[in-house]
């Protein structure tokens, strides 16, 4: 009891953060993503090779295992690689008397990190001639792994940059509806349920239509994300307007009008900071809805185009038969990504829940 | 209840003119007059685009050509030619709405026909090992997003040959009889229906398991247990019953969200429904096509809806004397 007297009041953060260490979900998700944005970020000296390098000798080559210990049972310290020889229909037999080692911060394709570092060194490689594909080739000779990490760059973002669009749009102008309310609360109301009646995919998809079809990626990218953040606020809007209601009668918003406040300034400097907690979990376990967006287009072919790698037309690369049941890893490497990716955010949303949740700090019954 | 479902009725009109003059808007942002690909394509005459003209009144303002494009619609059942394949639009989009809907309902089975006894048994048996199980699965399932569902059954389907890879019907369908024809459509629905079945399972056997539970703590509950009943008169005959209401209206949410849920499955399996339709329209820039999709679909979905509020309305006397 003493400990309780003397300890000071925990500040909020503080109190949300002891809170949240406490979901080991929670925390395991968000370790996750702070290492697949990692990955992402460094995707270009990760990789082994360039996103778009073809290598016409090996068309769907399965994964390369490394090797410490070499056919004759000797064992070498420098972990390595066997050739192999290409024959019929993308098989390809391994020639184990050739061995490439495998090499740190090798020299490759040159790239241009964050636009200003010029450089062609990458964390590893393998010897001349070799080459290395931790998950196999794709139908061009692509590396999967580069273009996984690459498709990283995309398909990661797009939930990002969507959700700061989108969320912006929905408090704005769910706290207008709910603190003005009259005539703009209803042409506001009545847009949301304009988009929310329209089945979301067949929205995407028309209004993938508005843009052509053969952008560059950099373009194709924005598209998407327009498209993604013009859908994307209606819902939040909706559940924003219903908190304003009941928060613009607060005693902080009256003392805020009779001190002259302007009433852009009451909503966004002292309504909408109270449904942050509410809008930080619901933009975290919005983000998936926004990268299988792009997934979803890109694997329609409406999306980023190959050669420019996104998890979406890795996926579409894998869908014919012969690819799924001759070359598996095509669908297994962005499969697992995407897989891994939603579920992190899923754990990273529901801790950050519970942790919010003010039911559960006061002691009130759950 | 007579008002009720009028006024319900009448609340759609304007939500679809809505729908209607946003994807009209969408037609004008598109770009390039879609009478400019037509007239690119030999096999359509001067004259054939010159009436096309006059009936969407193309050469008049916009406002003109929404009310005509509107006017079409409402006397004609009119919703433009689709220009890749020479149909008129509702035609086209007929047969897949048809095929889509075949599809949803399929998937309604294999959502609900799973959801509720998984959801039961999960209640009934809360913290043993067959709830904790399935509580884990669920976590999984709900990161494994449709079009992975669908590509790992699909190789499934390829690797083992007990299930056709795609299309509605067999090569050999026209000289089956009509047993058979039904067998082989059964067959080529299951792999679909199953991947748009699948996708709200999760959360529906979480909902089905909070809401039994809910029951299960009421007096009546233990009154029925009181008085001598067996365990499983007490679960179905009374607490299964109120547990399912509010299960009652998220059946009609979930047509909404099977329509679009059912385009990836459509566009995996090669399931001629209105979401391979829209893929190929926008592939071909039938705008027509894609506008028309997307009215259809959003047709199915607010009446979806309206089936929720009505089945509510009639299982709560109160919603609808309010």
């Amino acid at each position: 009891m003493s400990d309780l007297a003397t300890r000071p009041p925990a500040s909020p953060a503080r109190e949300f953060w002891r809170q949240f260490r406490k979901s080991s979900l929670g925390v395991a998700g968000g370790i996750a993503l702070l290492v697949l944005y990692g990955l992402a970020l460094f995707a270009p000296f990760l990789a082994p090779y360039a996103e778009t390098r073809i290598d016409r000798d090996r068309f769907f080559h399965p994964p390369t295992p490394l090797h410490w210990v070499d056919a004759e049972g000797r064992f070498h310290a420098r972990p390595f690689v066997y050739a192999t020889v290409p024959g019929l229909d993308q098989t390809y037999t391994v020639d184990t008397s050739r061995r490439h080692a495998l090499v740190l911060f090798a020299k490759g394709d040159p790239y241009r990190w964050f636009g200003v570092f010029e450089t062609d060194r990458h964390l590893f490689g393998v010897e001349a001639p070799g080459r290395i594909h931790l998950l196999g080739a794709d139908d061009a000779g692509r590396d999967v792994f580069t273009r996984l990490l690459y498709g990283a760059q995309v398909s990661l973002t797009v939930g990002l940059v969507g959700i700061a669009i989108s969320f912006s749009i929905g408090l704005l102008l769910g706290g207008v509806s709910g603190y003005y309310g009259g005539w703009v609360d209803t042409v506001i109301m009545r847009a949301t349920e304009l988009l929310l009646s329209i089945p979301g995919l067949y929205l995407i998809v028309a209004l993938r239509g508005v843009f052509p079809l053969d952008l560059p990626s950099r373009q194709t990218y924005l598209a998407i994300v327009t498209i993604l953040a013009f859908i994307g606020w209606a819902g939040l809007a909706r559940v924003i307007r219903g908190m304003v209601l009941s928060l613009r009668q607060a005693e902080y918003v009256v003392a805020a009008q009779a001190m002259g406040a302007s009433s852009l300034r009451i909503i966004v400097r002292h309504i909408l900071p109270n449904t942050l907690s509410f809008t930080i979990v619901a933009a975290t376990v919005a983000i998936p809805g926004y990268i299988l967006g792009e997934v979803f287009l890109s694997f329609l072919g409406v999306g980023v185009q190959p050669p420019a790698a996104s998890w979406g037309n890795m996926l579409n690369a894998a869908r014919s038969q012969r690819v799924l049941t001759s070359f598996p890893w095509m669908l297994a490497a962005p499969g697992l990504a995407i897989f891994v990716t939603v579920m992190a955010f899923n754990f990273l949303g529901d801790g950050l829940r519970d942790a919010l949740d003010p039911r559960r700090t006061t002691g009130g019954k759950r | 209840m007579r008002t009720y479902v009028l006024r319900r009725l009448l609340q759609i009109v304007p939500l679809l003119l809505g729908i209607s003059a946003l994807t009209f808007a969408l037609l004008q942002m598109a770009p390039g007059d879609f009478l400019d690909t037509m007239a690119d394509n030999p096999a359509i005459s001067p004259a054939a685009l010159d009436a096309m003209r006059v009936r969407f009144g193309l050469d008049r303002p916009w406002w003109e050509q929404y009310l005509l494009y509107l006017r079409n619609i409402f006397l004609h059942l009119d919703f433009g030619t689709s220009f890749s394949r020479q149909q008129p639009v509702f035609e086209v989009l007929r047969t897949g709405l048809g095929n889509t809907l075949l599809l949803a309902s399929a998937a309604a089975v294999v959502t609900w026909g799973l959801a509720v006894p998984l959801g039961v048994l999960a209640a009934v048996r809360q913290h043993g090992w067959a709830d904790r199980s399935l509580s884990f699965l669920a976590v999984l399932w709900l990161a494994v997003p449709e079009v992975l569902s669908g590509l790992l059954l699909l190789w499934m389907a390829s690797a083992t040959g007990w299930f056709p890879v795609g299309g509605m019907h067999g090569l050999d369908a026209d000289l089956m009889g009509a047993g058979e024809r039904l067998l082989d459509l059964l067959h080529h629905l299951a792999l679909p229906a199953l991947v748009v079945g699948l996708i709200p399972l999760a959360s529906r056997m979480r909902q089905m398991r909070a809401s039994l539970l809910d029951q299960l703590r009421l007096d009546y509950v233990t009154t029925a247990r009181a008085k001598g009943l067996p365990e499983s008169a007490v679960i179905g005959r009374h607490a299964l019953r109120n547990a399912l209401n509010p299960l009652i209206t998220l059946f009609g949410f979930t047509l909404g969200s099977l329509v679009s849920g059912a385009f990836v499955a459509e566009t995996i399996f090669s399931w001629p429904g209105l979401g391979s339709l829209t893929l190929e329209a926008i592939q071909t820039q039938d705008q027509y096509l894609v506008m028309g999709a997307v009215l259809m679909a959003s047709t199915v979905l607010i009446l979806g809806n309206l089936i929720a509020d009505l089945l509510l309305a009639i299982a709560d006397p109160r919603i609808r004397h309010e």
